[in-house]
């Protein structure tokens, strides 16, 4: 079971001056349940390739398949598929349109059909997801701060019940503690209701300790595919992408190369910080 | 799909035309709208597409694109020919129940649809040449003696051009903003028109929402700025004619000497 990109090209304005490529022969896989992190600078396409995964943009070469069908084909369902495969854009809070923070996240549901108990049940389950509580319901999305707006837009999304969950920079212009709840509350997602993740940003100190597979992508093009330690082993040559490793394993990377007998794929702060002690010890 | 709006706006291109002084350009689109009224006879119109073709093709801009820009005048262009066709008197060519249709009526409704086509596609080779700048800046110069009898021509100019900047913009925006709910399941496409006026909601409330914010946010950067209304301000680039600006003078003249020439023996 997985979405399944093959040799996806794309482009914007083709044929006038104003083209811009955006995507060039593109193949991945992404495996259910597994949490995914595309990274890349502005520009680099990652954007695209995110609306590529549940139909919005058509590719204009290759294919998409979702559990193994052609998801362009003829009497596919697009509507099922957007409700499997969930997507939260770039700052999500200016999409929010309703009176109450209860009908804006009934909106993805109601659109699917359901009975107003499933909806109810529903709405509320997402809201909990994202630690909104009955408070919440009532109140007008427009009068939150930033970090609640931004939840109710993702549980919006939830509130369909998506097996994967795709969301581009969940945690921009965020504060450190609304960025932190955010990726806490999406691995949650991930590891306890087993969801697919796939999430794009630019940071990589974000994903380092939440993704188990990092893409990174430059130029249109897929660079590097792999567990975070070995992408971050290729440092210089991201950071010729405008890219930089998280700075825990640039210390550990440095340290290494000065003869020092230290792993470098620790994903936190915490164990790269016993990771230093333990061959300080030595 | 409203990315596709071409209508207005500017098109990157490295011709003579792009070139030009914007005052130039504006004075020909005037001489051109004006021709297209002049002109009394079908045939008369063939030397005006001519015309236009050529600058098309010297200002370098694919004919697709300006072909796509009259789709959103298309049901305007439709209602006009229809009105036309039905309700002018004259002798009837034939006769279905209560409809008949004229032999005036057709030739009057080829008219206006000719007419509407290339006043559409003449004035939008001028948006398509000429950034918003230069068009506000050649729309100042051109019109700055109205400032002596108390016309406003620095605001009015300022207002264009904004909203000109904004198009794109909120373009941009209303796609972003139909994507994301179309990932919602939103459906804007079918239905009754009820039901597609109704859909339409979830696009206007966060787009209204964002103008809002948008021109909030742009007020603060202007009055951050001193920004002063019709204050004498200098310009990074002023407009000076160059020769080439006067020989585009010149033909733009032969052309209106042209359009009357014909006027009087059509």
């Amino acid at each position: 079971m997985a979405i399944e990109l093959k040799g996806v090209s794309y482009a914007y304005n083709p044929g006038t001056v104003m083209a811009v490529r955006a995507l060039v022969d593109i193949n991945l896989r992404i495996e259910e349940k597994s949490f995914i992190a595309i990274i890349g600078h502005t520009g680099c396409g990652k954007s695209t390739l995110m609306q590529h995964l549940n139909g919005l943009i058509r590719p204009l070469e290759g294919t998409v398949t979702f559990e193994g069908e052609d998801i362009h084909a003829k009497g596919f369902d697009k509507r099922t598929l957007r409700s499997e495969v969930g997507l939260v854009f770039q700052y999500p809070e200016y999409q929010l349109f309703e009176e109450t923070v209860f009908k804006d996240v009934a909106f993805g549901p109601k659109n699917m059909g359901l009975e107003e108990a499933e909806i109810r049940e529903r709405v509320i389950e997402a809201l909990t997801l994202v630690n909104m509580g009955e408070a919440y319901y009532e109140k007008s999305p427009f009068l939150l701060s930033g970090g609640e707006k931004r939840r109710v837009a993702i549980a919006g999304v939830l509130a369909m019940r998506p097996r994967y969950l795709i969301l581009d920079e969940p945690a921009a212009g965020l504060d450190p503690v609304g960025r932190r709840n955010i990726l806490k509350g999406i691995r949650r997602l991930n590891q306890s209701l087993g969801m697919t993740i796939i999430m794009v940003s630019h940071s990589m100190e974000d994903v380092a300790m939440y993704a188990d597979r990092i893409v990174v992508m430059n130029d249109g093009k897929i660079v590097y595919d792999d567990v975070p330690a070995d992408v971050f082993s290729h440092d210089e040559d991201l950071e010729a992408m405008g890219l930089s490793v998280p700075v825990m394993t640039k210390v550990l990377l440095g340290l290494k190369r000065r003869g020092w007998d230290v792993r470098t794929d620790c994903h936190d702060m915490a164990s790269a910080k016993a990771e230093i002690l333990k061959a300080v010890a030595r | 799909m409203i990315r596709d709006l071409t209508l207005g706006q500017y098109y990157p291109s490295d011709s003579v035309i792009h070139h030009l002084d914007a005052r130039v350009k504006l004075f020909a689109t005037m001489v051109f709208i004006v021709s297209l009224f002049l002109l009394k006879s079908l045939y008369a119109y063939i030397p005006i597409a001519v015309v236009m073709t050529a600058v098309i093709i010297v200002a370098k801009i694919p004919f697709k694109y300006i072909l796509k820009g009259l789709k959103p005048i298309l049901f305007l262009l439709i209602l006009t020919v229809a009105f036309n066709i039905f309700f002018i008197d004259g002798t009837v060519v034939f006769r279905l129940g209560f409809i008949r249709v004229t032999e005036e009526g057709l030739i009057f409704a080829a008219f206006m649809a000719i007419r509407l086509v290339l006043l559409i596609m003449g004035t939008s080779l001028l948006t398509f040449t000429t950034t918003p700048n230069q068009l506000t800046d050649g729309i100042e110069k051109a019109l700055g003696f109205l400032r002596y009898i108390k016309v406003p021509i620095h605001e009015i100019a300022m207002m264009m051009s904004i909203a000109l900047r904004f198009i794109p913009i909120l373009v941009e925006e209303v796609d972003k903003i139909m994507k994301a709910q179309s990932a919602r399941g939103a459906d804007f496409e079918s239905g009754g028109l009820l039901k597609r006026i109704r859909s339409m909601l979830p696009i206007m409330v966060p787009l209204f929402f964002s103008a809002f914010r948008r021109a909030d946010d742009l007020t603060m950067a202007m009055e951050a700025r001193c920004y002063v209304c019709g204050r004498a301000r200098t310009k990074m680039k002023p407009l000076k004619y160059k020769r080439r600006d006067f020989i585009a003078y010149c033909g733009v003249l032969l052309y209106l000497g042209g359009i009357i020439g014909m006027r009087f023996i059509g």
